[in-house]
């Protein structure tokens, strides 16, 4: 019985090809976009995520001032090498303490130069934020101890300096310091805030610290945790200690800031989660409005098909026979909407990351969830016009012409 | 389910349309009987009440005070559903208009009472072949019935009326939208179903001619039975 009402709804449906087409378009705009902005979403959140990750795993940044940009700069007083040593001795849950210092400096080699980010730091940088070398080798503990001027190019200033040579060995004038290349790092892209992470060159931290800053000052420190389970645990024991080291009080605001790189991936992944979620009732409103198209058209149906419904009402259909015809019309039509939708909705979203260079990540679960809002919608907006055709006179309805 | 011998009986059955100065008594105590087996012809003018006392035996209305039972079964206290059913195992009907539907093959058209009686499709095909072979229509089953003649539609109505075997054939102006040959082509199929099949049969007509088909006419006139004679 259903399966033939089935075959009788797709006869009926192929029998008023355009109209059944321009009704399910509707839906089929509400299903894809839907189908497509989840998916978008879902690959920019994952690349966000990625990206984030890409600077390094389970990484803490500790800077001074109060955590906003552009404020509490020029008061906080800097940290030090001390301040380093203490978190790496104190804190448990550390794998690795990299302080740094910076500056902004012009870089030369022979007729080339380059305006780029001078990092002071230690071997333990690369660890931390996951630099590579494509060429050469780390800093020697003797250069670290020293402070000599050797240094390692990210891709970015290797390119610009000395294009396809190999810049190993030579000396790069950075300030007025000369030094020499002792490795190349390999590219690590941009990160997720679209910063060049290849635009830098690392120096032993003594190095820039004395014969570039002219102080013994540590901006930034970074530490990355053992494992992405203890982030938090070291999170408040690096701000207690540092606290403490820098005789804040009760009740005082700390003058630094301890950022979880999780946590930021974390809040930047929720705002294109809300996005998401509001691209999502867009298309919610859209498959309404195309329920509303399924309704209308229903209704005209019946009303054309008054005879018809006489017809069969007086050769033994009950009413429930004509609800469940129609009703499973309006949800044919619905539902194909709906697979239609899919699979435009995954063209969509497949060229659109594509373009984006983002990930192409399908979940089944939400392809379920439209296909069945899809028929839901049918079954919704078919009930009203089943009920009409279900409840004709059949004597009227036969005189129907 | 063994038929007492009335198939169809009134018992001063009345419908009233309407109320107060607006009434309209379409039936005024009508008294009226079908046997089993018999070829009645019911005929009366427009108004007469005859398309009333139809859709009444047809359980496709319900009278307004009196007595009808189908086969013994009182009709009167059944609702919608319970007529419903009573039509889909009992009663086949055929149209003036054929009122077969549009694009769809004489075949399905044939089973789509069958559809409705759960009848697996297997048998449904074999059944749904039988009723066209027996009203010869076995070549033209896959035709849809714009493809099909007057008369040919017409058969297939009947087609549709016998696969479930009912208690009674009802046609309301079988003939009415015919040319004269295919008319008297029609009421042969309808005698020969009548004497060879026994099957009862009541057809609404307004033609003499093909009311002399019938064993007997029952002529209403003003909402009355006005006589139930032999046909002339």
């Amino acid at each position: 019985m259903i399966l033939s009402t089935l075959l009788m709804a797709l006869r009926e449906l192929r029998r008023n090809k355009l109209r059944s087409l321009l009704t399910m378009l509707g839906i089929v705009i509400g299903v894809a976009a839907v189908i497509a902005l989840v998916n978008i979403g879902e690959g920019a959140t994952a690349r966000v995520k990625a990206d984030i990750g890409k600077l390094g795993d389970n990484l803490l940044i500790v800077r001074p001032g109060a955590g906003r940009r552009g404020m509490g700069f020029t008061q906080a007083p800097p940290f030090t090498l001390a301040d380093a040593d203490a978190i790496g001795r104190e804190v448990s849950g550390v794998s690795d303490v990299a302080p740094t210092a910076g500056s902004q400096q012009l870089s030369v080699w022979g007729n080339e130069n380059h305006q780029t980010s001078i990092m002071g730091a230690t071997n333990a940088y690369l660890d931390v934020r996951g630099y590579t070398l494509s060429g050469g080798r780390r800093f020697a503990p003797s250069e670290v101890s020293s402070g000599r001027a050797a240094c390692l190019l990210g891709s970015t200033v290797r390119h610009e300096l000395f294009g396809e040579r190999d810049p190993l060995g030579e000396s790069v004038r950075v300030g007025k310091l000369s030094c020499l290349v002792i490795g190349t790092l390999a590219s690590k892209g941009e990160s997720g805030i679209g910063q060049d992470q290849d635009d830098l060159i690392l120096m032993p931290l003594r190095a820039v610290q004395r014969r570039l800053l002219g102080n013994t000052d540590v901006s930034t420190i970074f530490l990355s945790a053992k494992s992405d389970r203890s982030t938090q645990s070291v999170q408040a024991q690096t701000e207690a200690l540092l606290r403490q080291r820098r005789g804040l009080g009760e009740g005082r605001d700390s003058d630094f800031s301890v950022r979880d790189m999780q946590e930021v991936a974390e809040t930047m992944s929720l705002a294109t989660g809300t996005l998401t979620a509001l691209l999502g009732a867009i298309g919610a409103v859209s498959l309404l409005v195309g329920g509303i198209g399924i309704m209308n058209i229903m209704l005209v149906n019946v009303t054309e098909r008054t005879r018809e419904i006489g017809i069969r009402l007086a050769i033994g259909a009950l009413a429930s026979d004509v609800l469940f015809q129609f009703l499973l019309e309006a949800v044919v039509l619905s539902a194909l909407g709906g697979v239609v939708g899919i699979g435009f909705g995954l063209g969509l979203s497949w060229s659109v990351t594509r373009m984006l260079d983002v990930p192409f990540l399908v979940q089944p679960g939400v392809l379920a969830l439209a296909f069945g809002f899809s028929a839901l919608v049918g079954v919704v907006f078919g009930l009203l016009p089943a009920r009409k055709a279900a409840r004709l006179n059949p004597i009227e309805a036969l005189r129907h012409e | 389910m063994s038929l007492p011998e009335a198939v169809v009986e009134f018992k001063g059955l009345s419908k009233i349309y309407g109320a107060g100065d607006a009434e309209v008594r379409a039936l005024d105590a009508v008294d009226l009987r079908i046997e089993k087996g018999e070829f009645v012809a019911i005929m009366g003018a427009s108004g007469s009440g005859k398309s009333t006392a139809m859709n009444i035996i047809g359980c496709l209305d319900t009278p307004s005070a009196g007595d009808y039972s189908f086969c013994g079964v009182g009709v009167g206290s059944l609702d919608a559903d319970q007529r419903a059913r009573l039509r889909r195992h009992y009663i086949g009907f055929i149209f003036q208009g054929f009122n077969l539907l549009a694009k769809t093959s004489a075949l399905d058209n044939v089973e789509l009472p069958l559809i409705y009686r759960r009848i697996p499709k297997r048998q449904r095909q074999e059944r749904a072949r039988l009723a066209l072979e027996s009203v010869g229509l076995g070549s033209r089953m896959s035709h849809a019935p714009s493809e099909l003649s007057g008369g040919q539609q017409q058969r297939v109505a009947i087609a549709r009326a016998l696969v479930t075997e009912p208690a009674l054939l009802l046609a309301d102006e079988p003939t009415g939208n015919l040319d004269s040959s295919t008319k008297r082509e029609i009421m042969l199929l309808l005698t020969r179903l009548n004497t060879a099949q026994g099957i009862t049969v009541a057809m609404v007509t307004h033609e003499p001619d093909m009311a002399a088909y019938a064993g007997r006419v029952i002529r209403f006139r003003d909402g009355r039975v006005l006589e139930a004679g032999a046909a002339s």
